[in-house]
């Protein structure tokens, strides 16, 4: 039998009751490589973030570029950032109703029983989630090409917009890990983030330029931190150029990270 | 040297959930190398002790220690030492059994290739090596549990809770488990199982707490406690049964007893102290009553339970 070696025992054992750094580190890389090794069981975990470039970017195109930019490929640059941010804003909620799902299930406790950094399970689920964000922001400017848009900002532009909006969705996770970690049931996150995505994304200057809208929406709209992190991906993509948006979004993102950060791993702290 | 110290010293633990007094002042003290059992109904405070000692609840008062390491203030230290084997299969669902197997090694910090060694010897020794790479929802209870205990040791932890290892296995597969743990015991483990069957307490712990709606009603050996439960019984088949009523008298007269006779050739008495049944064997010899079998039968776990609790122990009939 293998495991016929003598076991030391309890007392001659030498146990630290702290963990380190280090190993806060490996075990959060540990636990996003399950969170990849489960997306590649269940491919389907990706649908969203495939499907909703794919079909976002050819419906909105066609059915407003028209109406809107007088033709498609005047409404591509407008559009393809626009699709951007809204897919992966939508996309960041999923780590909270994962996060729901995994605590609520056995293996769970198995995490907590284990000498491990207590913030491992949740640091590894939202890096894994970063997978999803840089498929859905491949996935928009591969769409985008094929339907004939060229941003004249070049690749580099392409990669400072793509950096910019998965930094972003990153840090609008915490807000959705947060329900998560509170929540009763991964359908109630869903719901419960649904109804504040919904106007977030749609009441934003993704597909309409503002100045057709009422005025008291053209306010929401304006301060609408999804707006500005549509306009800073326009100004670099289509002109290579860093605006004021670009300081607000990252400005935006980090104001997220101040609130939510405490907030949830103070909450997940007393769960874990 | 280190002195030995106590795998697990429990004092006054409580812990209440709203008006259910879950556990509800228990003491416990488990030596090294022992199987300890804790032995109660649905919803005595087994699970809830273990989570409280495996550092997965706190308790609201008291104090528990896992070789010597207080399990709120040192909960990391003592997380070190244990391995814990829950009642529903502590696993990934999603991933296959090495995979989880390999993600728990390298949670404890072995590298990526000690891992695969560790997660391949342990499926080998619990016979799972042929389902390794197969998706968890189609594994048997009995394979998942074995795969959950299987995770419980990749740390060798001198420690290891089993909460009701064997509940809903079958009897061949229950079998195994317990050679297992046996195993386990003979290696330097120490080990505290929860189990509602009396039966399995008895085959395998050394020392019993019956635990009842929170709290310790009875602590020993599985035969200290069976002893507590007062005298064995002793039983004689008789080979005439018209010959019955003298045997009956024959006993009053020697063992100075009333007995009863559940079936014609059958008579039971209590025995109170075993030197005189060689007076009783004499005494049958010189009035000729000739005697097909001679037993003792010692109160089972179950009549230790009952009388303790006054209650029967119904998860046993259900689920057996």
């Amino acid at each position: 039998m293998a495991t016929s070696t003598m076991i030391i025992p309890g007392e001659k054992r030498v146990v630290k009751n702290h963990t380190s750094l280090k190993q806060t580190i490996q075990n959060s890389l540990t636990m996003a490589g399950r969170g990849l090794i489960k997306v590649r069981r269940n491919p389907e975990q990706l649908f969203d973030v495939i499907i909703q470039p794919i079909l976002f970017t050819l419906m909105f195109t066609y059915l407003f570029g028209g109406a809107i930019a007088g033709n498609v490929a005047n409404y591509l640059p407008i559009i393809i950032p626009g699709i951007l941010a809204q897919t992966i804003v939508t996309a960041s909620v999923v780590t909270g109703t994962q996060l729901r799902e995994d605590m609520d299930k056995g293996v769970f406790d198995r995490f907590k029983s284990l000498p491990i950094a207590r913030i491992a399970p949740l640091a590894g689920a939202l890096i894994a989630d970063i997978v999803r964000y840089v498929i859905a922001t491949g996935l928009t400017f591969c769409m985008g090409y094929i339907m004939g848009f060229r941003p004249e900002g070049g690749i580099l532009s392409i990669l400072a917009a793509s950096l910019l909006v998965i930094a972003f969705a990153w840090c609008l996770s915490w807000i959705f890990a947060f329900f998560g970690v509170i929540a009763r049931s991964a359908s109630s996150v869903q719901g419960f983030s649904m109804i504040i995505l919904f106007p977030l994304s749609f009441l934003s200057n993704a597909f309409v330029p503002v100045n057709t809208l009422p005025e008291w929406l053209q306010w929401f709209v304006n301060v609408n931190p999804i707006s500005h992190l549509i306009t800073a991906i326009r100004d670099l993509v289509n002109n290579g150029t860093i605006g004021v948006d670009f300081w607000l979004s990252i400005v935006g993102g980090l104001v997220i990270l101040a609130i939510f950060v405490p907030l949830t791993v103070r909450a997940y702290m007393r769960k874990a | 040297m280190t002195k030995p110290v106590n795998a697990i010293e429990v004092k006054g633990l409580k812990k209440y959930f709203g008006d259910n007094k879950a556990v509800d002042d228990i003491d416990l003290t488990v030596p090294s190398g022992v199987i300890y059992g804790v032995l109660g109904p649905n919803g005595a405070g087994k699970t809830t002790t273990i989570n409280m000692l495996a550092t997965l609840m706190k308790p609201d008062a008291g104090s528990a220690k896992v070789f010597g390491h207080d399990v709120v203030k040192e909960a990391n230290a003592v997380r070190q030492l244990i391995g814990v084997t829950g009642q529903y299969a502590s696993v990934d669902e999603k991933l296959s059994a090495i995979e989880n197997l390999v993600i728990f090694g390298r949670l404890l910090g072995l590298s990526r290739s000690e891992s695969k060694a560790k997660a391949t010897e342990l499926l080998e020794e619990f016979g799972l090596t042929e389902a390794a790479k197969r998706p968890l929802a189609k594994f048997s209870g009995g394979m998942r549990r074995r795969l959950d205990l299987a995770a419980s040791l990749i740390a060798q932890p001198p420690l290891i809770f089993l909460d009701e290892p064997t509940t809903g296995l079958d009897p061949r597969t229950r079998n195994r488990m317990w050679d297992t743990i046996r195993r386990l015991v003979k290696n330097g483990s120490t080990i505290l199982l929860t189990t509602q069957y009396l039966e399995e307490a008895d085959q395998l712990a050394d020392r019993i707490a019956v635990i009842d709606r929170g709290k310790v009603v009875a602590e020993g050996t599985p035969n200290e406690l069976k002893k507590s439960i007062g005298a064995a019984t002793l039983q004689l088949h008789i080979s005439d049964a018209k010959r019955i009523t003298e045997a009956a008298q024959t006993i009053k007269k020697v063992l100075g007893v009333d007995t009863q006779n559940p079936e014609p050739k059958l008579i039971t008495a209590p025995m109170r102290d075993p030197d005189t049944v060689t007076d009783l064997l004499v005494a049958f010899k010189e009035v000729g009553i000739k005697l097909d079998e001679v037993s003792v039968q010692k109160p089972s776990l179950d009549e230790v339970f009952f009388a303790l609790t006054g209650k029967t122990n119904s998860a046993k009939k259900g689920k057996k």
